[in-house]
């Protein structure tokens, strides 16, 4: 019951964070690969409620930052004129969800503009492109991992319910994937493919090297449940009866290793949404101007922008929650899986 | 004896399997370097047949695949494009700097995690253990990318450490020590973010074992018998909880090399990772299936090695595979 509980308070967390992502047209101030050519590499606005003359603002407010003399990338506020934050601003076209067309933004300033994260080299805005950027990232993580469990899935279950030389030969396989180092994996089956492709296949096929990666693991799970499960009275009798191989599995057998299937998600997208950061990070995955965390990220490889322009470090700070909330979820699950263990090995109950 | 050997013979089918898929692989991607040189003006188009001759690009995959085997016995392992060279020696160098690395790294993790561990599942429960938990469980949500960028932000604000590299640039009038020292300090970053990586499972699989082991009749016993704390963690329940604990050091070599790949790159340490990832943008595909290849080997050592511990800890295995 605890355990229950539990995992709907880090679904529900998850559940915020990924809506902010989805929605990030609303929640992010400017369009992600709109560039401002006056400011590159402004740093963080400070939210103020002082103002230069000593008096108190309830609305917080900014200054803009103008580049200090005789410099090009040194900037200083102007404390002139305060830019007091706007809620629901109207800005830049998005497209809520892909589809609904909308300009109305969570905040904004209606004569400047508030760069809560600084901007990049181009000058762009680093919160709305980490929050852009989530929406590529966490997706390749998420179909990334539901390939994984499809392959798995599949695989475990010819492997357990077969057995024989089908078992040994898919379990061989199984184990040459394991005995890899998995990131070694992941850049072997990236080096054999295409280099300079568009961000759409760029996308497509990061989730295609990323989900063919891990299939192993799921896989060994899955046939473990459904040895176990095919041995059950209630599916010999199916058996018996004269169910066929695909009926016995889909009614009576994969519905066993759901709960295996779930935990192995939660375990799976966050460390799929940081393959694709890694690649991204390194070059090898989706492209710029498209955002990802991996790609936001991957100018901190330049000494110079190490040493000068520190909140370009700050997305990866943000990402943290994400991997917070998917920790919480499968040590929840795990969590409900012994208590289910212990409780079905009772001898009160009926299974 | 007949448990070792088939476990060498396990590891061997396995690197063979290894370059067999790397190879299938190679099969199917789509260009080679030779395919950029194309496109290069400066080179006539018969020099780049030629070079495809000499190096056997023309001939089918298994001819290939025979050749390459060929020459990975007489410790070439197939020819770098980029660098015009052998494979093998180009990927030693660099093997050796990652080992350096990898073994510093797990050797410390273990130090750290093995007392940590003992330490926290004494004290199941108690603040010190819940506060040491939370630590664990915050390392573990940090992601190895961002812990690494964030000690080189660390290391260059701070000035205290390099910010990447392996050696100063002085290195050639140090003295042998000073040499050494030199090493140590530019290890210290790449290392530390390696251990902060590894320990938070390491420390959890540690006291979930000790714990385990805490609650079973015997160590009661030995409580009752008024057996010192110290010996009763260390002599008792450690040996009983090692079996577990050594299937997982073979696993935490695996992570800690898929590890290093990445914060190698990051750091700029030359080990085998920033070769892999030049390879793979030059497509160099000879020394991509090396790396692989290497990586493999550190795994399989690795795990032959928990194979080798276990046969020296637990007796049961040296009967089970004894006179058969």
């Amino acid at each position: 019951m605890r355990a229950r509980r539990t995992f709907a308070k880090w679904l529900v967390v998850l559940a915020v964070l990924h809506g902010i992502v989805v929605c990030a047209g609303f929640f992010a101030p400017y369009d992600p690969v709109e560039q401002d050519r006056k400011s590159p590499y402004l740093p963080p606005m400070r939210l103020h409620l002082v103002d230069a003359q000593g008096h108190l603002h309830f609305r917080p407010f900014v200054f803009s930052l103008k580049s200090r003399e005789g410099s090009f990338d040194q900037y200083e506020e102007d404390t002139s004129e305060p830019h007091p934050v706007t809620f629901f601003q109207s800005g830049a076209r998005y497209r809520l969800v892909g589809f609904l067309p909308c300009r109305r933004h969570l905040f904004g300033a209606a004569n400047a503009r508030i760069y809560l994260l600084g901007t990049d080299g181009y000058g762009r805005d680093q919160f709305s492109r980490f929050l852009f950027g989530g929406q590529v990232s966490l997706l390749a993580g998420l179909l990334g991992a539901a390939l994984t469990l499809l392959i798995g899935l599949g695989v475990g279950a010819a492997a357990g319910y077969y057995g024989g030389w089908t078992d040994g030969l898919l379990m061989r396989l199984a184990e040459l994937f394991l005995a890899l180092p998995w990131l070694y994996l992941l850049f072997a089956l990236r080096a054999f493919l295409p280099l300079a492709v568009s961000p759409v296949e760029a996308f497509f096929l990061v989730i295609a090297v990323i989900g063919l990666v891990g299939w192993a693991r799921p896989a060994r799970l899955v046939r473990g449940v459904v040895l176990s499960a095919k041995e059950r009275d209630y599916v010999r009798a199916a058996r018996g009866f004269g169910a066929s191989p695909l009926y016995l599995l889909r009614h009576h057998i994969l519905p066993e290793t759901y709960s295996v299937l779930l935990t192995q998600a939660a375990i799976l997208i966050p460390q799929y949404v940081l393959a694709e950061m890694a690649l991204s990070f390194l070059g090898l995955g989706v492209p710029e101007p498209v955002p990802t965390w991996g790609n936001l990220l991957s100018s901190l490889q330049h000494y110079s922008v190490l040493v000068s322009y520190w909140w370009m470090y700050l997305p990866a700070l943000l990402i943290v929650p994400f991997f917070l909330g998917y920790l919480g979820l499968a040590s929840s699950l795990q969590e409900r899986e012994e208590a289910y263990k212990i409780e079905s090995w009772s001898p009160g109950s009926l299974t | 004896m007949r448990y070792l050997l088939r476990r060498i013979g396990h590891a061997f089918f396995l690197l063979v399997g290894v370059s067999l898929l790397a190879f299938l692989f190679t099969a199917l991607a789509p260009g080679t370097y030779l395919d950029e040189m194309r496109l290069n003006p400066q080179i006539a188009p018969e020099t780049v047949l030629a070079l495809r001759a000499q190096y056997g690009l023309d001939k089918p995959l298994p001819v290939r695949y025979v050749s390459w085997l060929n020459s990975v016995v007489h410790g070439e392992m197939g020819f770098s494009f980029a660098y015009n060279s052998p494979v093998a020696p180009l990927l030693l160098v660099r093997a050796r700097n990652t080992l350096l690395l990898t073994i510093t790294a797990t050797l410390l993790a273990w130090a750290i995690a093995l007392p940590l561990g003992v330490w926290s599942a004494e004290r199941l429960g108690r603040l010190p253990e819940r506060l040491l938990s939370w630590g664990t469980a915050a390392l573990l949500v940090v992601p190895d990318l961002a812990l690494a960028l964030g000690l080189l932000l660390f290391a260059v604000k701070s000035g205290w450490f390099p910010s990447g590299g392996m050696a100063s640039l002085d290195i050639e009038i140090l003295s042998p020590l000073n040499k050494l020292r030199d090493l140590a300090w530019h290890m210290v970053l790449p290392v530390t973010a390696l251990v902060l990586t590894a320990l938070p499972l390491l420390v959890r699989h540690v006291r979930a074992a000790i714990a385990d082991v805490l609650r079973t009749p015997f160590l009661l016993a030995a409580v009752g018998h008024g057996i010192p704390r110290r010996t009763l963690l260390y002599r008792y329940a450690l040996p009983a909880a090692a079996n577990p604990l050594i299937s997982l050091f073979g696993f935490s070599v695996g992570s800690l090399l898929s590890g290093s790949l990445l914060i190698e790159v990051v750091m700029s340490w030359p080990g085998l990772g920033p070769l892999l990832l030049e390879a793979i943008l030059s497509r160099d595909l000879y020394v991509v299936v090396g790396g692989i290849l290497f990586s493999t080997i550190f795994l399989v050592g690795g795990n032959f090695l928990a194979d080798l511990l276990l046969y020296w800890a637990d007796p049961r295995i040296r009967t089970e595979s004894g006179p058969r």
